[in-house]
């Protein structure tokens, strides 16, 4: 692909330029390549651990356009397999989820196992002595799964890094939500699956956003100043955003309002003050005083390339989304918590999740609304040809609301797509 | 009240679409009883999962309620601005139960939301408990159970269903 009419973005650090071509979110072309550079290339989430608890739970789920078959097998191992059968090619499982000993091809009646492999076909005497044998008999697993505390990913390219090098700094803080708890962390029941007519790049970009929160979200902080005195103090004390590395960022800073683990506002009385005071004790108590304030009073927006959204904020939610067209977009979201969480708790974590988030909350759908509106904007991208994202170039510590995430998504972006020496880059990312 | 009719319930319940169809959210409000809830689950959950241990899209007491209405009513609430058009269709009206002081009631409706040129269809059975309170009926449970697969094409709820 060739971007030499046009780069993709335009970068002068000394100027303190970083500009996003809005080409970028509308060209079919660019759409197709994405498809084989960015999603055949990267490491992609499939699900967590605890969804599938038992042997024998499964999951159909579909991951950069391809049909995934999420098991665990009867020996407890997580499987990830296409779900397609090695016959002819019907798609074998065709529930949501649910727990089976095996899985039968309705066209011709071939049984799968939970870990893929051909149990029985009708008409054997037909086939070759060995050929439920063959590995061409089996549904064929994904080219790559590998796992990072619970947090399970594929890829469709078979020489991808491996998972913990791919994550690079991303790793660090999946660890320090993640050990918000020592017994283990739970999706929790209920999938919210959406869609926003907009590129899914516009997604990233607003995930990792700073910046937006004041305007954008104007409401939504009208009723938190409501119910929460501390918002005086600003986003309690403001943060920083990161480059992680792999095109991977976060923002990390203080916001005013509660958090499940571990924060208390007023609006959740006593019960909810001594409740908040043993979680935090006892982080304090199994990390330090440093780590345990960073895990209970830091919000976290953890963006792992090229599309999962981790976010550690009045709750605790993971989010991925796929390109459908270069206007259009699926999100699937859910909400994680510790396993040992108190029932009061559980119940607080889900209201604080949905006064804020999710399509039904007093934010996503604003979120969404800009983002269409973007996408509508780039109808005049053939005249008004550049995005604007140097927010805080130069900077010695990029602020939370800063752009600097932004760039760092960019830059590994425009390098997948558009490789050196070929590179449409102009001078170096930031 | 006297043991309210199908036809009682209808009234109330097209008044209700009509309310919302004409953006008269404060006015909505107000049929609604101090304890009420309004839900909607995910798509994937069973038709009586508690909020309190799954994931919904949304789940308003009445205070939560109240501030949905005020920011609905506000043009800094962006995905309404300016407001959708909408049409309800209620159907299917049927008395469940009916208890001393409350009924259940079930039905369909079918909304469909026009903004910026683009017309989406939410659809699905929604499950009252209605509050017999003197002369009228008042809302004490509103759940909407979407059919759809998940919010697709319609992708958010910023209207009230």
């Amino acid at each position: 692909m060739n971007a030499d009419h046009q780069p993709a973005l335009l970068v002068d650090p000394g100027q303190r330029i970083f500009k996003v071509a809005r080409r970028n979110f509308v060209d079919p072309e660019i759409f197709k390549a994405e498809k084989e550079k960015i999603f055949d290339r990267s490491w992609l989430y499939l699900g967590h651990s605890s969804e599938l608890p038992k042997p024998g739970d499964f999951i159909t789920r579909k991951v950069a356009g391809r049909g995934i078959l999420f098991t665990r097998d009867s020996k407890g191992h997580l499987r990830a397999l296409l779900n397609t059968c090695p016959h002819r090619g019907a798609q074998v499982c065709r529930e949501r989820k649910g727990n089976a000993k095996s899985f039968q091809c309705f066209y011709h009646g071939w049984v799968f196992g939970a870990d893929g492999k051909l149990r029985s076909q009708p008409g054997e005497t037909s086939y070759p002595e060995g050929f439920k044998g063959r590995d061409t008999s089996n549904m064929q697993p994904v080219p790559r799964f590998d796992t990072y505390r619970d947090f399970n990913f594929i890829s469709f390219d078979p020489n991808v890094i491996p998972l913990v090098d791919y994550l690079a700094g991303a790793k660090e803080f999946l660890d320090v939500i993640c050990d918000q708890t020592d017994a283990g962390m739970s999706i929790v029941a209920g999938s919210q699956e959406y869609s926003i007519r907009a590129n899914w790049k516009l997604l990233t970009e607003n995930s990792i956003d700073g910046y937006h929160a004041a305007t954008t979200h104007a409401t939504y902080f009208d009723i938190l100043m409501s119910s929460t005195d501390n918002l005086a103090s600003g986003m309690g004390g403001g943060g920083y955003g990161y480059d992680l590395g792999n095109g991977h960022a976060v923002l990390e800073y203080g916001a005013p309002w509660g958090r499940p683990v571990a924060q208390w506002i007023p609006g959740w009385g006593e019960t909810g003050k001594s409740e908040i005071t043993r979680l935090y004790d006892n982080l304090v108590q199994r990390h330090g005083k440093d780590r345990a304030d960073r895990i209970a009073r830091k919000n976290r927006n953890l963006f792992i390339f090229p599309n999962l959204v981790v976010n550690d904020i009045m709750a605790l939610t993971v989010r991925t989304y796929f390109p459908m067209a270069p206007d259009y977009m699926v999100i699937n979201a859910w909400a994680l918590a510790p396993n040992d969480e108190s029932t009061w708790a559980r119940k607080y974590r889900l209201n604080n999740f949905l006064e804020f988030l999710g399509p039904g909350g007093f934010a996503t759908p604003d979120d969404a609304e800009a983002l269409e509106h973007c996408q509508r904007g780039f109808e005049n991208s053939k005249e008004a040809l550049w995005n604007d994202i140097s927010k805080g170039m130069g900077m010695d510590k990029a602020r939370h609301d800063d752009e600097l995430q932004m760039r760092a998504f960019w830059t590994q972006w425009n390098k997948q797509m558009f490789p050196a020496p070929a590179s449409g880059i102009k001078g170096v990312a930031a | 009240m006297q043991a309210p009719s199908r036809t009682d319930v209808e009234d109330f319940l097209f008044n209700e679409a009509e309310l919302l169809d004409q953006w008269r959210l404060p006015e909505w409000l107000t049929l609604f009883t101090d304890d009420a809830k309004y839900e909607v689950p995910c798509t994937d959950l069973p038709a009586d999962a508690s909020s309190d241990s799954n994931l919904f899209y949304i789940a308003d007491d009445r205070i939560r309620l109240g501030e949905r209405v005020k920011r609905l009513m506000k043009r800094t609430a962006h995905a309404e601005f300016p407001h959708s058009k909408t049409s309800r269709i209620v159907g299917n009206v049927r008395i469940q139960a009916k208890r001393e002081d409350e009924i259940d009631v079930s039905c369909v409706f079918q909304t469909l939301r026009t903004k910026d040129g683009v017309t989406d269809l939410y659809f699905g059975t929604t499950k009252y408990r209605l509050a017999l309170d003197g002369e009228s009926l008042r809302i004490r449970e509103k759940r909407c159970l979407l059919a759809g697969d998940g919010l697709r094409p319609s992708g958010r709820i910023s209207i009230v269903l």
